[in-house]
């Protein structure tokens, strides 16, 4: 039977096409609002390294001051970066099987050739293990190594596309490729990478694209590299410069551990108390402990990557839809219950109420289907408006499988619910009201 | 195959009580034609909405075929009338978005015949009422009498024992509503039992039996002649 009402549909489409057309739109317009919301927040809120989300921690330490919290709300979260004294001594000790500390800076590329202009590039300083811990594909060569850190050697890895604008090729690990006033030699060429959030830097753009350069710790903190990004002090340096921000309890860097099992997260922690316990006594760490691993997808929440707009966004989306819905259901029921005549004679002629009921539930089904074909086209262009108007969002803006199938499913039940209280109404309907024909 | 006993039928609001049938008793042999009459608001209609299961009656016993109605629930009724009822309305009542071939369809449909056994009888019934060639006009292209005999097909098609017809003929000429009583005349001969309601006296000599209802009671008249109503009579019919 369900052939014969999809016909029965179509051709209750056909004959009240203005009307079709106006529930269709509401529910596409109700369905492009809020799936443009959600594929926003769906995006924002992602796992961003959903392999691994589960053994990548972020290390805080509350080093804060006695008589302040780092966060005031009743959550007294510790700070979210780490001092440059903390993150040498935990690099030192490496306790966990691999870590990363780091910071974002920037550094001009001056190419030999001439012809390339030099320019600003986006640079991270960081430990060798970053690129194991956050599955970060080689095209050419790789990391340095221990030694290179250790020696302080000036050694780079450089992404796809520098490669490809200072060298016109990927192939250049050997290579020299001059910062600033200083030679590095290329070790390693990146292949595409993307990672959305950015969540091993939180106090940088999360929606921007990885960094273009990378040197090792050593190397940037003897050249006292340039810190992009935030930096946060309860009291200030005793002197000036990079050494005395080194030397300080001002937090500028991140850190990260891979844990890969509960017990030595566990250990971890333990060596994280037991160090914070050693410093107390140098007279730092005034705070009771407070410190913290925080996977990935708590990071996130913690640090509020998903901006509170989009939440927002999100629900003003879905209650129009939802008041979009409420608008067919009226305009399904004056349709179903202008069909009351025929609807008297199909009972008459031995429609059961259930029967009518499915009939009047697939005209809304198709209803909906129509709606998400149309709700699609307007979510596209949705999306499409919103990444000409905020071009950071350029990656996130863009519907993928799994939410085209929502939108589907999403259409389908808002349909069939609209349609629900309609066609119950329809198969209530008395037959011989209907058939009066004296 | 019709048996109705002591029937009532009351009509409530919050200030008003209808009674549209009371002792109302009536016995239909299959195979009979019985034309109804009556004046306006004696409880024709209702008594046909009643014997069409279309209604409930309020009290009183009626049972279609040997079964008692009065136990069977929406479902029951609904099937009952699918497999046991032919409805003919005074205005058609053809669904006019579907073909001929598809209205007289529809009653199929719900009995769950098979595809080919609902083409089959489709195109007997419409072949029946000489409409055999036109299986895919719309109702629109037709004339009075042309749509009324797809009615007919639809309500035959499905091969009932009992035909309602309300006012069958109400909305033809003379020449349209003389083709359309020979039909019925036809098919009654072939065994299916008709009840038709009419104002037309012309028409009820026609049928084999006459019934008169009067005030929601029947007047049962001689079966084949009819003598004009002078007053009421207030008598229960013979069972």
């Amino acid at each position: 039977m369900f052939t014969y009402y999809l016909k029965l549909a179509f051709l209750a489409l056909k004959r009240t096409p203005a009307l079709s057309s106006l529930m269709v739109l509401a529910i596409a317009l109700g369905l492009a609002t809020a799936m443009t919301a959600l594929t926003l927040l769906y995006k924002l809120s992602g796992d961003p390294i959903p392999q691994k989300s589960n053994v990548l921690y972020a290390v805080q330490l509350d080093n804060w001051a006695a008589d302040r919290a780092f966060d005031e709300t009743p959550a007294n979260l510790p700070p979210n970066l780490m001092t440059h004294r903390d993150a040498r001594r935990l690099l030192a000790d490496a306790k966990a099987p691999m870590q990363a500390a780091m910071w974002r800076s920037g550094v001009s590329v001056v190419p030999e050739d001439k012809d390339v202009r030099p320019r600003l590039v986006s640079a991270r300083v960081t430990g060798g293990d970053f690129f194991a811990m956050f599955d970060v594909p080689f095209l050419h060569g790789g990391t340095w190594s221990k030694a290179d850190e250790q020696a302080e050697h000036r050694v780079t890895v450089i992404s796809r596309e520098l490669a490809e604008r200072v060298y016109k090729r990927t192939d250049v690990v050997g290579e020299r490729i001059r910062y600033g006033d200083e030679d590095f030699t290329v070790v390693g060429v990146l292949d595409n990478w993307k990672v959305q959030p950015l969540f091993y830097d939180v106090s940088n753009d999360t929606l921007g694209d990885p960094e273009e350069i990378y040197v090792p710790w050593s190397v940037g903190t003897v050249k006292e590299m340039d810190i992009n990004g935030n930096t946060s002090c309860f009291a200030p340096p005793t002197g000036e410069g990079f050494v005395a921000l080194a030397e300080s309890d001002c937090i500028f860097a991140q850190y990260w551990a891979e844990l890969p099992d509960a017990a030595t997260r566990d250990a971890y922690f333990d060596y994280l108390t037991a160090y914070v316990a050693e410093q107390r006594k140098t007279g730092r760490f005034k705070r009771p402990d407070n410190n913290k691993l925080s996977p990935v997808r708590e990071w996130l929440t913690q640090n509020r990557v998903v901006p509170d707009d989009s939440r927002i966004f999100t629900g003003i989306g879905v209650a129009f839809l939802f008041v979009c819905l409420l608008n067919a259901t009226g305009l399904l029921l004056a349709k179903f219950l202008r069909k009351s005549g025929e609807i008297g004679l199909r009972r008459a002629l031995g429609a059961k109420r259930r029967a009518i009921f499915a009939q009047h539930l697939t005209e809304s089904g198709l209803i909906g289907f129509l709606g998400a074909v149309v709700g699609l086209i307007l979510t596209v262009g949705g999306l499409a408006l919103v990444r000409m108007l905020i071009p950071r969002f350029d990656d996130v803006a863009r519907i993928d499988a799994t939410l085209f199938l929502l939108l589907i499913v999403v259409a389908l039940l808002g349909a069939i619910a609209a349609g629900a209280y309609p066609a119950w109404r329809a198969c209530r309907i008395a037959p011989a009201s209907q058939l009066k024909t004296n | 195959m019709l048996q109705m006993q002591n029937l009532r039928k009351v009509f409530r609001t919050a200030l008003v009580e209808t009674h549209a049938l009371r002792d109302f008793s009536l016995e239909v042999k299959a195979g009979e034609f019985v034309a109804v009459t009556g004046p306006s608001g004696s409880g024709k209609t209702t008594f046909l909405n009643i014997a069409g299961l279309l209604e409930e009656h309020t009290d009183g016993l009626y049972a279609l075929d040997g079964i008692d109605v009065n136990k069977l629930d929406d479902d029951a009724r609904s099937r009952l009338r699918n497999e046991k009822i032919g409805f003919i309305f005074q205005s058609f009542n053809l669904i006019p978005d579907l073909d001929l071939f598809d209205n007289v369809d529809v009653p199929l449909r719900y009995r769950g015949f098979p595809k080919a056994d609902r083409k089959r009888r489709i195109e007997g019934a419409l072949g029946r009422v000489g409409l055999g060639s036109r299986l895919h006009h719309y109702p629109a292209e037709l004339s009075g009498g042309q749509q009324q005999r797809v009615a007919i097909a639809r309500a035959l098609a499905g091969e009932p024992k009992l035909l309602l017809a309300d006012e069958p003929t109400g909305n033809l000429d003379t020449v349209m509503a003389r083709g359309v009583l020979e039909l019925l005349e036809e098919i009654n001969g072939r065994g299916t039992t008709i009840i038709m309601v009419t104002h037309d006296l012309e028409l009820a000599r026609r049928a084999r039996r006459h019934v008169h209802v009067v005030d929601g009671q029947v007047v049962d008249l001689a079966e084949t002649d009819f003598a004009p109503i002078r007053a009421p009579a207030r008598t229960q019919a013979a069972a």
